[in-house]
């Protein structure tokens, strides 16, 4: 791996443990409140400045980092089973059952992602009442990312299994008598992982983005909750009179989607053969 | 050649039924109703209302009345701006929303090309490099940020151009400019990829055998066969930037269909909400559409007829 791709694993790394800690990181709360002290720039007390309720931006955007992290790892997951479940039978059956259910994959394509997630958060966040209240509508949101995220994983495992399938050591599996469900699982998955590997690398940011923009709309997470999309939608309204409400959260999605981006970029490079000596 | 663009509109009618279908399934099942304010109007006026808009009826109704009225090319009154059409309010937003985007497509078909084609002749330079730096950056930053700082900077800072609103030519530079340098990003990083696939090809250099100039050989032979992916990507490239456009339309305050979308979600305006959804995936089948018809003409081994894959 380049230079790059380990600048990109480290910060990786980093905001992992940021996401991890919280609001922990900074010693305040992301919701305590210190009203004398709203609107203050960066400061020994608060190293990136407070809110206009005085909340501290340090913990708020460390929160914002949790649930943006969390939200994008979990939809990932989740787009990539159903991608991968609905594009391997796609691309192995074949046939007949292939072509209808890539009219599926069209429709999810001719869909708006934006739009749809924030009507899925709508009704998914009906739906979950069994949830606690602070809890649902993240949960909600998540699975809406999910939701819409499974079809451009789909349509490119379909693409790898249809490829694969037609190769002569999956027919020597199937002469052996390997079944279906094994052959699909245990050989051909695990031959075309490279570049699904790459894909969820490269569904992370997008799902961090997705998030942060429908939030920043106000149609996601919804404050006192805090994440990357409500704390830039907050410092946008404020940003000629207080720029580092927006700098700071702003900074963090940067340096977020960019880390993931050279992740990405270098694990691509290392596990498609075709790429190397090309840069 | 027209047969089978026949055939692929036709294939393109049930998708946009499927897609009216699922948006009107989510859009019921949506908590609170069009008319739920937060001073809870008397119940007869409610129900006058909801018997206005035959939400009295049962749900199957509703559907089948839906699509009867979308067959005739009517989307139904707006919930919110009464007296208003849906059709009528896409109408006055599309063209501003098509403006826009049409500017941000062009910039970013042009730049990106230009920026990939660039990096890829000189592969492995510091030029290369710093192209794909800004390509790097340009797919990392949302387009929020991006808005926030040319705003500050050019806008209010400088004082140069307006930062809101829809008056002019003048005030479509910040939020096109915002719109394409995501999609530009992605264009400049597809380009470079394929120019490098094909730049080394036989028959680049037998076209410099004969002596045709570096900037012939560039643009006549590298760049056309290159252009194959980028087109491909228009499908992707139009659902990109349709997306951007709700953003930018709503930090730019323009009016445009991506603004009333955010505002009729809020509003609960189902016949708006679905009326851009529809609007959406029609431009999205029809770029998927010209894409195809488009690729048989840049490449003659697909023409259409004998269609190999």
């Amino acid at each position: 791996m380049r230079a790059a791709g380990w600048v990109g694993a480290t910060l990786v790394a980093v905001l992992l443990g940021v996401a991890l800690l919280g609001d922990d990181v900074s010693g305040y709360r992301y919701d305590a409140q210190d009203i004398p002290h709203a609107l203050e720039g960066p400061s020994a007390a608060h190293l990136l400045g407070t809110d206009e309720l005085g909340r501290d931006l340090l913990a708020r955007t460390a929160e914002g980092a949790r649930v943006s992290l969390l939200l994008a790892l979990g939809s990932t997951l989740l787009a990539l089973t159903l991608g991968v479940g609905y594009g391997g039978i796609a691309g192995y059956v074949g046939g007949r059952l292939d072509a209808w259910l890539m009219r599926g994959v069209d429709v999810g394509y001719s869909l708006p992602d934006i739009l749809v997630i924030v009507l899925l958060t709508e009704v998914l966040q009906a739906g979950l009442t069994d949830v606690p209240d602070l809890y649902r509508r993240v949960l909600a949101l998540g699975l809406a990312l999910g939701l819409v995220g499974w079809v451009s994983v789909a349509r490119l495992v379909r693409g790898l299994v249809l490829q694969a399938r037609e190769e002569a050591w999956v027919e020597a599996a199937r002469a052996l008598g390997v079944r279906h469900r094994r052959l699909l699982l245990r050989h051909i998955l695990p031959n075309v992982s490279g570049p699904i590997l790459v894909t969820a690398t490269f569904r992370i940011p997008a799902a961090i983005l997705a998030e942060s923009t429908v939030s920043f709309l106000g149609l996601g997470i919804q404050p006192p909750f805090s994440s990357w999309g409500v704390l830039a939608s907050n410092g946008f309204a404020a940003m000629r009179s207080y720029p580092h409400l927006i700098l700071f959260p702003s900074l963090a999605i940067l340096v977020t989607l960019l880390a993931f981006h050279l992740l990405g970029d270098a694990l691509r490079e290392a596990l498609d053969p075709r790429e190397r000596g090309r840069t | 050649m027209i047969r089978y663009a026949l055939w692929r509109i036709l294939q393109g009618i049930p998708v946009l039924l499927i897609v009216a279908s699922i948006t009107f399934a989510l859009l019921r099942f949506l908590p609170g109703g069009p008319f739920e304010r937060e001073k809870a109007l008397p119940p007869e006026i409610l129900r006058n209302i909801e018997a206005r808009y035959h939400l009295d009826e049962p749900l199957g109704r509703q559907y089948l009345r839906y699509l009867a009225d979308l067959a005739r090319g009517d989307l139904g009154p707006s919930y919110k701006y009464v007296g208003r059409d849906v059709t009528q309010i896409l109408g006055e937003a599309l063209p501003v929303s098509l403006q826009l985007g049409a500017v941000a497509f062009v910039l970013c078909c042009v730049f990106g090309m230009a920026m990939g084609l660039l990096a890829a002749v000189w592969r492995g330079s510091a030029a290369d490099r710093g192209i794909m730096l800004l390509a790097l950056l340009g797919v990392s930053v949302p387009s929020f940020v991006l808005a926030a700082l040319l705003v500050l900077g050019v806008g209010l800072g400088l004082g140069w151009l307006p930062a809101a609103l829809w008056e002019g030519p003048r005030y479509a530079v910040l939020p096109a400019i915002t719109l394409a340098a995501l999609p530009t990003a992605y264009v400049a990083q597809l380009t470079r990829t394929s120019v490098i696939e094909v730049i080394d090809l036989d028959y680049v250099r037998t076209a410099r055998a004969k002596g045709l100039s570096e900037l012939h050989v560039h643009l006549r032979h590298v760049l056309r066969n290159a252009l194959l992916a980028v087109v491909t990507y228009f499908g992707p490239l139009l659902a990109m930037l349709l997306t951007g456009s709700f953003v930018v339309e709503h930090i730019f305050a323009i009016p445009g269909i991506g603004r009333f979308f955010v505002t009729a979600v809020t509003n609960r305006d189902y016949p708006l909400v679905m009326g851009v959804t529809l609007l959406y995936a029609v431009l999205v089948v029809a770029a998927n559409l010209a894409v195809d018809l488009l690729y048989g003409w840049l490449d003659p081994r697909i023409r259409l007829g004998g269609r190999e894959a």
